[in-house]
Order: structure tokens, then C-alpha cells, then sequence
């Protein structure tokens, strides 16, 4: 052996223990207490958000994102020793099966006022930040206008065979499957689902997925919330966007209006710092971050906004059915999975 | 003169202690999948491992499996002989360009595909197929090289034409490294992540990553990690009981080189399958990535490239230094005794060759909530990770390296009077330190290129080079996912030359370790 490739050796392991230690002082560089948040919304759309928080409550914030579902699942079996203080919701029937399962506090009476009532746990465990409907995206150079469904069981028509495109892992699908469950029954909604994946749907891994295939033309249909649409309608511009939205209307799960929303769990050691979290969250600066930059319905009174053109809150359809029922994901995923769609 | 030593059984009690961490580390998250699986009892497993689901992932998985190993068997055995046993002009460069895809991870693979809207099977087979050729083209060539070209010879001699030669002599020599190579290419298409994930072809890999996203109940996600796992296990023996069966030469006598095969007028189509070959697997992801890089310039954020760039240097440098240290004793006891204990020692280290990253990060988070609280979500659950996936390289660099320090050094230094711990640190560890050091830099090179442990076991709010690609990837912003992508395949690059020098330049057969090491990090 060389002296030369000793001396190699030698620096290889130098540089792997100088770098080492390098990582051991970034684990421990904190001062002052941090909250961590868990948040199952896309880190795209609220990081400019949620970097603001840090200023709001005066602390280091930082920030797990994932899916809703795994999230929650996660805070369930983290239990009490969870690292988690805020969990930031893409759906409201995450947060209540967190809830009935006794692991959010009541949130501070102030941030609960902030919306109505029907936008909240009614034992204040969490509250809607900001409201969002279903829609179908479609590509009008595939699908004509008297084509398109009328309500969810229109999908299962053999037309549809392998146009349709969803989101398996997403909450906002899971909730509406929810929704479905609610409305039908688990019979009625096992039917569905059958019969929808009998018809060949495509997957995606999430929504903005969903949004550019069909935008792109590469999928006729696709099953999601309004608001990625808007988003990149905003980006590019309205005339430059080749997909279209399509408002399911009656009393009909695929009009489904749900509510991403925050809650505090029982486990948290900076229960301040969080509730003032969720204060942020509900503030008006934020409220007009949701209506403006993320193109959802603010939960709070009085925010407008002229950057998108949504239809009002009050033109829309949703069937008959509280947000609260939204709460047995825990038995949608397991339904999902006998049908063989997760 | 033998390096290892028959009788060395009760000498080695003391390595066998030593060597008890590394094995603890190997296998924990296997027992944890397992545990965490079954924990609401057998029949809740059994009727969630044998549902349709279950057979649907099984169905897709074994059939990309199928594909790839198939056309990488083929393309690589024919792009072997190309290189090897023609006049092709520009050989050496043909060759490297041939190798180079090994330092593509199958990620970035899938992300130039993605981006070119080749999705689904037909972009999973391109990424994985392109990527793993290489794992054939090696070894056949290897062979290829070693092989006796007297054989061959006497069949031209006795009439055959170069096509029959071919079928006959020439194939039946270098067909269990060719099965070697697909039985490894099926191993890692097994394990990919990355790719199946970003191009959304649903394997198990995938069909874990969506039960567990999905999904508020856990166990589901574990389930399938199990079926997975026995999968693994049953390919990797099989993959391990072919390695190295490769038929050598006869009998004595001076090794020598073929002597060329002239193409004539079959040079052009010889040539076209090789650019074909070439353009595919790495003019299309690179094409992409410059394309990309183009479009992305003027948004270039260097700062968050830095700091993420900084962030995978020190993960990666944990990883390769606990997984080396882990591994030394190991690959000491390998070595230096053979006894039954040892082999059972050694083979379980080497539980995460044949367990899929994703797998082993599910076993550790189960792990990490549970029983090591202080640990989760921090750094040394990830370490922990990258080593229990990453032992097999570093034990067989250490074994290796130690292997090759003659044990009669030892042996004089301890008739001299030294005890064995300071014949062990001041005679063998310095012997062996290049050959450690190369172990460590390959481990550390492979985790910062790890995708699926690394998404789920990394602190809140860290990134590495490959967890950003795969998000920007994955929301379709290719244009800021292209400098992490053109990152990527730099740090790749350097094993895939390392042993594109050593196989070719030196004409011999590639050491199984250092395919082993270079390659370990395709299967992200």
C-alpha cells in the first residue's frame, strides 16, 4: 500500500467526521421553544403562509407536510408523546376523527367566534379555516357540455371507462367518499365504488396532478377541488386555460363543500404558542391569503377579494349534510380498501 | 498462504460481541414490520394480505419485474459482446458510455420521463430498464473477458459460423452471469421507489406509499410491507445463490484476450444498437435535464439548493460513519474466521440488501414511536436507517480490505509480543484503512442519493437533494427540481466511473463488492 492512498484514507474519514459534526451542531441550534406544526396541506400552496407565522406568535415554526390521512393517523399513534403541537387539516373529517378520538383541546372562545357555526366542532376542538367545493375538471375538447355528469352517478356510465381520473390518497377524495357513505349508506356506497373502479379509473397522487393532466389534455375528466383550478388560472391566465370546471348541483355527494381547518392537541407543551397559531390562521391577514392567493371561501366575515372570480358560497348546491358527519375516515379508508381502491 | 483461519472459533467470541450492533441494526426493522403488522392480531393480516389489492400489486409488480429483467438480460448481454469480442471502433468509449447510466438514480430516470410525458408501465420499464443495464452489461462482460477464447476457436475451426459460435460456445459461458445480473436488476426494480412512484405505476412499493399516505389506520401500509419483504428475501437468495457461478476457464495455461471479431458490413446495424441503447438511457434523461436546467435559469434559487445540499452532506456523512463502524467488526469476523456462528453473524447483517428502503423506514418510524422517543423524527433515526440498509456495502468493502492485509503481518506482530486489540488497531486497521475508507465514501454517496427511508425518517422540515426532487417532481415543477436532478447525477456519477476504471482498465473480472457498492443506490 502507498503512502499516497493512506494519506486518502486519512482525509476521507476526516472530512466524514468533520461533516458529522457539522450535522450535530445543526440538531441542537435552536434556542427558544418551537412549534411543530403537522400540515396535510401542500406545502406549494401555504408555505408563503406559514412562513409569517413565525413573526405572528413570536416562535420558531416548524412545518411536517403529508397527507391529511397519514398525518392523523400518525398524531393517533404518536399518542400523548406526539411531537406534534398544531395539526393544520386539508379536510374536516380529519380533524374530527382526531377529535371523538380525545385528542384535541378546545380552542380559545376568540378564535371559535371567528366563524359560524356551522364551521366548527360544536365542542370547539377545531375550526374551518377556509371552505372549498368539489367539482369535475374536464377538457372541452374531449367532453362537450351536455356530456357531462350530473351527478356522481352519471361517472359510472361505460363512457367513462378509464377517462376518469382521482386522487386514492387524498382527503379531500376520502371525504367525499365519506360524504357518499353518509348520504347512501355502506351498501350504497359500496355499490359505487365498485362499480366506479370496475370503470377503470385513472390514479393520480394528488390534485394538481389531476389539474395538468386534464389541462393538458392527457385526461378528459378528473374529480377534485376548486381551487387548484383557479390557482394556475391566476398564473397563466384564464384565456390560456384549456380545462374547465364543472359544479355538481342537488342534493348529491359530488357537491360536497368541505373545509380545511386547524386544530391543538391535548399532547402540546407550547398550547400558547398554538392557539396563537390558530389565531393566525384565522386572522384577516390570513383569511385574505386563503381568498386571494389559494382562491378558497374565507371562513371570516367580511373578506373579499378581486382576483378570482369563484362562484359565491351561496350559489352553490352542497347536499344535506354537516361537517362534523364527516368525522369515520378511519371506516371510509377501510371501505376503500375492500374495494380495493387503497 | 490462507488468510482466514479454520480453527478460530474461540478466538473470535470477542468479535462476535463486537459484532452483535450491526446485527441488531439489520434486522430490527424486519422484526418491527413484522410486529407492527401483526399487532392487531393474524387474522386482521391474513385479510388484508390476501385481498384483490394485494394480487393486483403482486400482478403489476412481477409483470414490470418480468420486463425489465428480460430486456436488460438481452440488451445487456448483447451490448457486452459488442464491446468486448468486436473491432468495433471506439470500444473504451462505447463502453463508458454504456456504464454511465448506473449513475442516473432510477428517480431522475423517472423524472426526465415524466417530464417527456412518457408515464405509467411503459416510462417505469424505460426508467428502470436504462438505469439497471449496466448491473448486466458488467458482469456478462467480465466473463466475457475471463473467458477462454480457445473454445471458441476450435468451434470456428471445426466450421461454425460467428453466429453459431455465439449460440453454442460462447452463450452457455456467460449465461449465469447474465441470470446473476437480471436476478440483481429484479431485486432493485423490486425495491424502486422513485421511479414507479413518480411515473405512477402502482407496484408494492407505491401500493405501500398510498396505503400509508391515505390512510388514517396503519397497519394496511405494514401488511403489504410484509408481503413485500418475502418477496425480497426469496429474490435476493436466489440472486445470491447465482452470484459468483460464473464458468471460468478449463484448465491451465496463459490467459489471453479474444482476438476481435471483424463486423464488416453488420458493423452498422451493431453500431446502430448501440447509439439506439446509448440515446435512450442516457442522451433522453440528459436531454431532459439540460432542457430543464434552460427553462429553470432565471428562478434559480441557490440558496435553498445550498442549504439543502448541506443538509444531505451531513446526513450522508452520519449514515456512512455509524454504518462503517457498525460494519468493522463484521467484516473483521469475515475475514479472518470461518465458523458457523460468523456466517450466521454475516448473513444477517445482511438482511438490508434484500429489504426495499421503504419497508425499513416503516419498521423504524413503528420503531421510533414506540420505543425510542428521543430519536424520532430526529437525525439518529435516519442514521439508524441508512445503516440498517447499507451494512451489506460497508462489511464487504471492510472484508475486503481486510482480506487483503496478510494475516502472517498479524502473526509476527503478536509472536513479538503485542496483545491482540493492539495488533488489531496498529497493524490490521492500517492495512485495511484504504479499503475502509473507499467502503465509507460508497456508503456515503449511496445515502445521499437514498429517496423512500429518507422521505419518511427525516427530521421535520429537513430536505436532501433527492427528497426535494421528488417533491418539486411531484406538484410538476420541473424546471426547480432540474438543478437537484443535475446534483444528483454529479454525486452518482463518481462510483459509475470508479468502476468503469477499475473493471476496464484493469481487464478484471468486477469484485462483487464494488458492483454491489456502485449499484446499491439504483434501487431508490
Amino acid at each position: 500500500m502507498s503512502l499516497r492512498s493512506t494519506r486518502l484514507a486519512a482525509a476521507i474519514l476526516a472530512t466524514l467526521l468533520g461533516a458529522s459534526s457539522l450535522a450535530g451542531c445543526g440538531d441542537a441550534g435552536s434556542d427558544g421553544p418551537t412549534l411543530t406544526v403537522y400540515s396535510g396541506r401542500n406545502e406549494g400552496l401555504v408555505k408563503p403562509l406559514l412562513d409569517k407565522a413565525e413573526k405572528a406568535i413570536g416562535a420558531k415554526v416548524n412545518v411536517r407536510y403529508g397527507d391529511t390521512a397519514a398525518l392523523a393517523g400518525q398524531i393517533s399513534e404518536e399518542g400523548d408523546s406526539s411531537p406534534a403541537d398544531v395539526f393544520f387539516s386539508q379536510d374536516a373529517g380529519a380533524l374530527g376523527a382526531l377529535s371523538t378520538a380525545g385528542r384535541l383541546d378546545k380552542l380559545p372562545q376568540g378564535v371559535l367566534d371567528t366563524a359560524a357555526e356551522q364551521w366548527k366542532a360544536a365542542d370547539g376542538t377545531w375550526v374551518a379555516t377556509s371552505l372549498r367545493t368539489r367539482v369535475v375538471v374536464y377538457d372541452p375538447q374531449q367532453v362537450t357540455e351536455a356530456e357531462l355528469p350530473k351527478g356522481i352517478d352519471d361517472l359510472l356510465d361505460p363512457k367513462w371507462k378509464g377517462k376518469v381520473g382521482f386522487a386514492p390518497s387524498n382527503a379531500s377524495w376520502q371525504a367525499f367518499v365519506t360524504a357518499i357513505r353518509v348520504l347512501r349508506g355502506e351498501d350504497g356506497a359500496k355499490t359505487w365504488l365498485e362499480k366506479f373502479k370496475a370503470n377503470e379509473p385513472q390514479k393520480f397522487e394528488n390534485n394538481i396532478k389531476i389539474r395538468d393532466a386534464v389541462d393538458e389534455g392527457k385526461l378528459p375528466l378528473g374529480l377534485m377541488n376548486h381551487y387548484y383550478w383557479f390557482e394556475k388560472a391566476h398564473q397563466v391566465g384564464i384565456d390560456k386555460m384549456r380545462a374547465k370546471l364543472h359544479y355538481i348541483k342537488g342534493d348529491d355527494p359530488g357537491s360536497l363543500v368541505n373545509a380545511a381547518g386547524v386544530g391543538v392537541l391535548k399532547s402540546s407543551k407550547h398550547k400558547d404558542l398554538a392557539n396563537k397559531f390558530a389565531e393566525f390562521l384565522m386572522s384577516a391577514e390570513s383569511q385574505q391569503y386563503f381568498a386571494d392567493k389559494t382562491a378558497e371561501y374565507p371562513v371570516r366575515a367580511g373578506i373579499t377579494t378581486t382576483e378570482h372570480k369563484l362562484v359565491p358560497l351561496n350559489e352553490l348546491q352542497p347536499p344535506n349534510l354537516k361537517l362534523a358527519d364527516l368525522q369515520s375516515l378511519p371506516k371510509t379508508a377501510e371501505l376503500l380498501r375492500q374495494v380495493g381502491l387503497l | 498462504m490462507s488468510t482466514t483461519r479454520a480453527n478460530g472459533a474461540p478466538r473470535a467470541a470477542g468479535w462476535l460481541l463486537a459484532a452483535l450492533p450491526a446485527v441488531v441494526v439489520a434486522v430490527l426493522p424486519l422484526i418491527y414490520l413484522v410486529l407492527r403488522a401483526t399487532d392487531q392480531g393474524w387474522d386482521v393480516f391474513w385479510s388484508i394480505a390476501v385481498r384483490s389489492r394485494t394480487v393486483e400489486l403482486t400482478v403489476n409488480t412481477v409483470g414490470l419485474l418480468l420486463a425489465v429483467a428480460v430486456s436488460a438480460v438481452a440488451l445487456g448481454t448483447a451490448a457486452a459482446w459488442a464491446v468486448t469480442r468486436t473491432a468495433l471502433p471506439l470500444r473504451r468509449v462505447w463502453t463508458v458510455l454504456l456504464v454511465l447510466p448506473l449513475a442516473v438514480p432510477s428517480y431522475v430516470a423517472g423524472f426526465a420521463w415524466l417530464s417527456l410525458d412518457v408515464v405509467g408501465f411503459p416510462g417505469a420499464w424505460l426508467a428502470l430498464t436504462t438505469t439497471n443495464l449496466p448491473l448486466v452489461l458488467l458482469p456478462v462482460a467480465a466473463a466475457l473477458r475471463s473467458a477462454d477464447p480457445a473454445l471458441e476457436e476450435v468451434s470456428r475451426s471445426l466450421g461454425h459460423g460467428p453466429w453459431r459460435t455465439f449460440a453454442k460456445v460462447t452463450l452457455p459461458r456467460i449465461w449465469p452471469s447474465a441470470v446473476a445480473g437480471g436476478l440483481l436488476v429484479s431485486l432493485y426494480v423490486l425495491h424502486d421507489f422513485g421511479a414507479v412512484s413518480l411515473l405512477r405505476y402502482e407496484t408494492f412499493t407505491l401500493g405501500i406509499q398510498t396505503a400509508y399516505a391515505g390512510s388514517f389506520d396503519r397497519t394496511p401500509a405494514a401488511v403489504i410491507g410484509v408481503v413485500l419483504v418475502v418477496l425480497a428475501i426469496l429474490l435476493a437468495l436466489a440472486e445470491a445463490r447465482m452470484r459468483g457461478t460464473t464458468a471460468s476457464r478449463l484448465g491451465p495455461g496463459v490467459a489471453r484476450q479474444a482476438e476481435p471479431l471483424r463486423l464488416r458490413r453488420a458493423s452498422a446495424p451493431v453500431l446502430l444498437g448501440l447509439a439506439a441503447i446509448v440515446a435512450v438511457s442516457l442522451g433522453a434523461p440528459l436531454g431532459a435535464l439540460v432542457k430543464w436546467l434552460g427553462v429553470g435559469r432565471t428562478a434559480f434559487d441557490g440558496a435553498a439548493l445550498a442549504a439543502t445540499t448541506a443538509t444531505t452532506v451531513q446526513f450522508a456523512a452520519l449514515g456512512a460513519l455509524a454504518t462503517v463502524v457498525l460494519a468493522i467488526p463484521v467484516g473483521f469476523l469475515a475475514a479472518r474466521h470461518s465458523s458457523k456462528p460468523v456466517r450466521a453473524v454475516e448473513l444477517a447483517a445482511y438482511a438490508g440488501h434484500a429489504l426495499p428502503g421503504i419497508t425499513v423506514a416503516l419498521a423504524l418510524v413503528y420503531f421510533g414511536v414506540r420505543f425510542a422517543q428521543p430519536w424520532y423524527q430526529k437525525t439518529p433515526l435516519l442514521v439508524l436507517g441508512y445503516a440498517a440498509l447499507f451494512l451489506p456495502i460497508a462489511i464487504s468493502s471492510v472484508r475486503t480490505a481486510v482480506a487483503s492485509a496478510p494475516a502472517g503481518v498479524e502473526d509476527v506482530a503478536r509472536s513479538l509480543g503485542r496483545g491482540r486489540a493492539r495488533v488489531f488497531g496498529t497493524v490490521t486497521l492500517p492495512l485495511a484503512a484504504p479499503g475502509i475508507a473507499a467502503g465509507a465514501a460508497l456508503v456515503f454517496i449511496t445515502c445521499a442519493k437514498e429517496l423512500p427511508a429518507t422521505l419518511l425518517l427525516r427530521p421535520t422540515g429537513a430536505d436532501t437533494l433527492a427528497t426535494a426532487l421528488w417533491t418539486k417532481t411531484g406538484i410538476s415543477a420541473f424546471a426547480e427540481a432540474a438543478p437537484y436532478a443535475a446534483l444528483l447525477v454529479a454525486v452518482s456519477a463518481v462510483p459509475a466511473i470508479l468502476l468503469e476504471v477499475s473493471v476496464f482498465r484493469s481487464g478484471r473480472r468486477p469484485e462483487e463488492a464494488v458492483l454491489d457498492s456502485a449499484t446499491r443506490g439504483a434501487q431508490s
